[in-house]
């Protein structure tokens, strides 16, 4: 019905399909009448939230879906052809020869029993034996390979796949699809669990790959940014529902569905600050496919609903190139309606630099040291140590943000465990308010313990599912705060209310939350103790956009309130660069740049920054900007190179004095500075802005 | 993979020491004095002493036990107490006969389990997983002596096909004793059957959820194919090991099965051994029963990582 671009039939077409889960005895709708076609060779993105249907919909296509799930309603057509309809022989023997996935988690998806080189042969070859040395199946296995970008195929072929590193195994996964030259691609969020710089890498080798061979794509992601660099064409669902399906050009510049309009507000731009822009997150959450609202899916979040929106279920319409499923697209569309969700009260902050340093930490130095074998220890070879950190210096200073930003692998987290003290450095020294802290917990006094607190990454694990939230929340109020009980009590309230939850939350259990209530719990566990600094490790990393804007506008809003000082961690540039004042970036346990947020994204910056800025989806289609990519892997940990820790990455290495010195740290204004050889004025004559400026390059014609 | 064997072998050793210490104490510190079990309760004072001087019991407890060691590493196992008989080449025939029966239990009851679990896991919830489900619970509820004389009234009373009593003669060829084989094997294989056959069950259906199996099936690949070469070689990991630590348990702990078919194993030694104070006896069995089960965890791992390529053995 909808996108079917150029002649005749699409290659897929989803005509009314709905897909259903068995729970119990009960069938529940997780997909409801998507309708949506994919022409040969166009780009396809699917983007939407967790329990939006979009994974379900991809495994619906290619029917693997779980055992629980079932097409109860609809036809997926490949071809013109009914799928449903063809034997599982016939699907093996022409099917899957032209369709193929790429997964999220690589390892998992590959056999760990099977060497490399024989699961990328299988698919050349899927009934036979394994392939000799020399075999033309061989030989084409390991050319599949090499096009994906592996250096050494033989070694590769040869390993299991543990044996590599994440961003290889999704190499492995993307050489497998293409192996078999499918004319259909279908990669469910591929590079959500990789690093940024390895993500741009494996976009660009996508993008490459698909435009040789003129390959249809259907590209799953929670990521708005992800689709702007590689679709053509954007289809938005929403808690089971199409809502939304338009060229990308289009989607970007004037989305036509305030479900679209309120995942663009969700999303921190890379250059834009709480301080200039506040997010605006999507009020409530997504309906569960047992309680869906009577009328439009999205009315009971929709800042311009009307009464008609709860009486039907829109139709799709078409808007502009694109179709929409909102009653009001056409206002929207003419700019008569605004369908931003309403903004959170700014607030005026002082930006002012010289207040007080909260916590100091200075070269601090985690080393894990590997246990030496018998032989080893008579040789009296030296001890070897995995060495997490090995200097990182840095500042928080009273209810501003500093910003921690490194890829796996670089130390951050071990960072905060050490200056928690939940494992003691091994050197330098934490300095919280002027008083100097013991590396171990253990030998801290209650007050500093008070003074210093965490918010972890995963809630899940963080809270004990045995415990009320309210039992949770007692505890520090009892143990640091001292009180009794009935004024516990009364703090607990209080608490979950500055928290944006009900005082009713205390007598729920952590299961009975979702994952923003849980992390909004973890947030209120550590302002109990009424902390001058917090550390947040990766405290955001596991929400949906629109939950995640939520809570980072509560953290900087109880910032306000307090005035207490943020460590703030994250893999994600953009996510830190909206919350922190400062930004520190750290690779392989060594600081490689510091200063304001501001003058950490515009040049001169740090190769290894101008690296990952450059990696960053932006929200742009078609913004033009500086390409750089790393090349290789992180260095282990246990062999750091020598030198600046870098430079077997770099791509502005100079030569020797790279390798043989460490460089010397170069203050390009107050307070921000890199750590490089290069000079700055050289390093700032040859480097563009990361950020593009708005609007720049933003006309593509897309589809 | 050489190293780890040596550090194994070195840890083996350790565990034997140390086996052998506890083994040594326990039967000291059985009630009985030797010396009057061996002689009766009329043997006078002097007859008692003599016989203990012979026997080295009057020597300080330490030294007995380093004279009783090196004994039994240079092969000199003593002598049976009550029958008189070497103690070496009693328990030497005694663990070969085990060792028949052991083999060929495993060899009946591993590929039937294996199967019966893959069937059962295959067609996960639908009739034929109940029914192999209720079997083999209904099979492992039951205890060796109630299924062994089941068997042994069907078999031997009403049907006739094969004798009660297993008791063959040393020296019998395996080919002769087979008949008198099949039904202690018959019972030990219905002890084991249950639990591997449930083992891989559960693992098979772990591995058919795993994401590599629909990677297989967009390959294109046979459904009997994906089961046989993707899911089966990870899904029998654990019942490798499983299957290798039996192997221990079915050399000495057969014990009510070997009793109740009256089989010259060597868990009907021990009992013999206990029942008649036989230090001796007793100590060899328990020590040859431990080395079988240390040897058998070995075994367990260095199989283990050979199908794990994830596990590399250091």
């Amino acid at each position: 019905m909808t996108g079917g671009q150029g002649m005749g039939a699409p290659l897929v077409a989803f005509e009314n399909v709905s897909v259903a889960y068995r729970q119990g005895r009960r069938w529940s709708r997780a997909v409801r009448g998507v309708d949506l076609g994919i022409g040969a060779g166009v780009t396809y993105g699917l983007v939407g939230e967790s329990g939006s249907g979009k994974s379900t919909l991809a495994q619906a296509l290619l029917r693997v879906l779980p055992p629980s799930g079932r097409v109860v309603e609809g036809t997926i057509r490949f071809r013109g052809e009914d799928l449903s309809l063809w034997p599982p022989q016939r699907l093996r023997s022409e099917f899957y020869r032209q369709v193929a996935m790429v997964p999220q988690d690589p390892l998992p998806s590959l056999n760990p029993a099977h060497r490399v080189g024989r699961q990328v042969e299988e698919v050349l070859d899927p009934g036979g034996l394994p392939a000799r040395a020399g075999s033309e199946v061989r030989r084409k296995a390991l050319a599949m390979l090499e096009a994906v970008g592996m250096a050494d195929p033989e070694r590769v072929a040869s390993a299991y796949p543990h044996q590599l590193s994440g961003g290889m195994q999704q190499r492995v996964l993307i050489a497998m699809a293409l192996a078999g030259e499918p004319s259909l691609l279908v990669l469910d969020e591929p590079t959500t669990n990789l690093d940024v710089t390895t993500e741009a890498t494996i976009l660009d080798l996508v993008r490459e790959l698909v435009a040789e061979r003129d390959t249809a794509v259907l590209y799953v992601s929670h990521s708005l940014g992800v689709v702007a660099e590689l679709c053509d064409r954007v289809a938005v669902l929403y808690a089971g529902e199409l809502v939304e399906d338009a060229p990308t050009a289009q989607l970007y510049r004037q989305p036509r569905h305030p479900y679209t309009q309120g995942l663009f507000d969700s999303v921190p731009r890379l250059g834009t600050t709480r301080r200039s822009v506040a997010l605006r997150p999507i009020p409530g959450r997504i309906p569960a496919p047992s309680s869906l609202p009577p009328g439009c899916v999205f009315e009971p979040r929709c800042p311009i609903a009307v009464g008609a929106c709860s009486q039907a279920r829109p139709a799709l319409e078409p808007s502009g190139d694109g179709w929409a499923r909102c009653l009001r697209s056409g206002e929207i569309a003419a700019g008569e309606v605004d369908p931003h969700q309403p903004a959170p009260p700014a607030r005026a902050t002082d930006a002012a630099r010289e207040v007080p340093v909260a916590l100091d930490v200075a070269n601090l130095r985690k080393r894990f040291p590997l246990r030496r074998s018998l032989v080893e220890l008579l040789r009296r070879t030296p001890q070897r140590a995995v060495r997490a950190v090995e200097d990182v210096s840095l500042t928080v200073r009273q209810g501003h943000t500093l910003g921690l930003v490194g890829e796996s692998g670089s130390g951050k987290s071990t960072a905060a465990r050490a200056i928690l003290g939940l494992d003691p450095a091994s050197g330098g020294a934490i300095t919280l308010a002027g008083m100097p802290l013991a590396p171990d917990l253990a030998r801290r006094a209650p007050e500093a313990i008070r003074r210093l607190q965490m918010v972890f990454q995963s809630s899940d694990e963080a809270l004990n599912p045995y415990r009320t939230v309210g039992a949770a929340l007692r505890r520090p109020f009892r143990r640091l705060g001292g009180l009794d009980h009935a004024h516990a009590d009364a703090r607990v309230a209080q608490l979950l209310r500055d928290v944006q939850l009900t005082p009713a939350y205390a007598s729920r259990r952590p299961a009975e939350l979702s994952g923003g209530e849980k992390q909004r719990v973890a947030i209120a566990r550590a302002f109990a103790a009424e902390p001058e600094v917090l550390v947040f490790d990766e405290s955001v990393s596991g929400l949906d956009v629109s939950v995640q804007a939520a809570i980072l506008n509560l953290i900087g809003q109880l910032q306000q309130e307090r005035g207490s000082g943020y460590l703030f961690i994250s893999h994600d540039l953009a996510v830190v660069s909206f919350l922190a004042d400062y930004v520190t970036v750290v690779y392989l346990g060594h600081v490689m740049e510091a200063g304001p947020a501001e003058r950490v994204l515009t040049p001169p910056y740090h190769p290894y920054t101008e690296a990952l800025l450059s990696a960053i989806p932006l929200l742009e289609p078609g913004a033009v900007r500086a390409h750089v990519r790393l090349e290789g892997e992180v260095p282990s940990p246990v062999d750091v190179p020598g030198g600046c820790p870098f430079h077997t990455r770099c791509p502005r290495f100079l030569g020797d004095i790279c390798v043989s010195q460490a460089p010397p740290w170069r203050e390009a204004d107050e307070g921000h500075g890199v750590y490089c050889h290069i000079p700055l004025e050289e390093l700032r004559a040859s480097q563009a802005p990361a950020i593009p400026f708005p609007g720049r390059g933003g006309d593509v014609d897309g589809g | 993979m050489a190293r780890f064997l040596l550090r194994r072998l070195g840890f083996l050793l350790v565990t034997m020491l140390f086996t052998s210490l506890l083994i040594f104490l326990i039967t000291q510190a059985l009630p009985g004095d030797v010396a009057r079990v061996l002689l009766g309760r009329e043997a006078s004072q002097q007859a008692l002493a003599q016989l203990r001087a012979q026997l080295g019991l009057d020597r300080p407890l330490p030294l007995q036990y380093l004279h009783w060691l090196g004994d039994f590493l240079r092969g000199d196992w003593g002598t049976s107490f009550s029958t008189g008989q070497s103690v070496r080449a009693l328990v030497l025939q005694r663990l070969g006969n085990s060792l028949q029966l052991a083999g060929i239990t495993l060899a009946v009851a591993v590929p039937t389990a294996v199967t019966l679990g893959v069937v059962a896991a295959l067609y996960e919830e639908s009739w034929i997983d109940t029914l192999i489900s209720l079997a083999s619970l209904s099979v492992v509820g039951l205890p060796e002596f109630i299924t062994g004389l089941v068997l042994i009234q069907l078999f031997s009373f009403t049907l006739g096909w094969l004798p009660a009593s297993s008791s063959i003669a040393p020296g019998t060829s395996l080919f002769r004793a087979l008949p008198y084989l099949v039904l202690p094997a018959l019972t030990a294989t219905l002890v084991l059957l249950a639990y591997v056959a449930r083992l891989t069950r559960a693992s098979m259906l772990v591995e058919l959820r795993r994401p590599y199996v629909r990677t297989a099936v967009l390959k294109g690949v046979r459904w009997r194919r994906v089961v046989v070469a993707h899911v089966l070689r990870n899904a029998l990991l654990p019942t490798i090991t499983v299957v290798a630590i039996s192997f221990g348990w079915l050399i000495s702990g057969l014990i009510v099965v070997e009793n109740v078919f009256n089989y010259p194993g060597l868990g009907r030694l021990l009992t013999f051994a206990i029942a008649r104070r036989d230090v001796p006896l007793i100590q060899a069995v328990a020590l040859v029963a431990v080395l079988g089960f240390a040897l058998a965890n070995l075994v367990a791992d260095i199989l283990y990582a050979a199908f794990n390529p994830r596990i590399t053995l250091q």
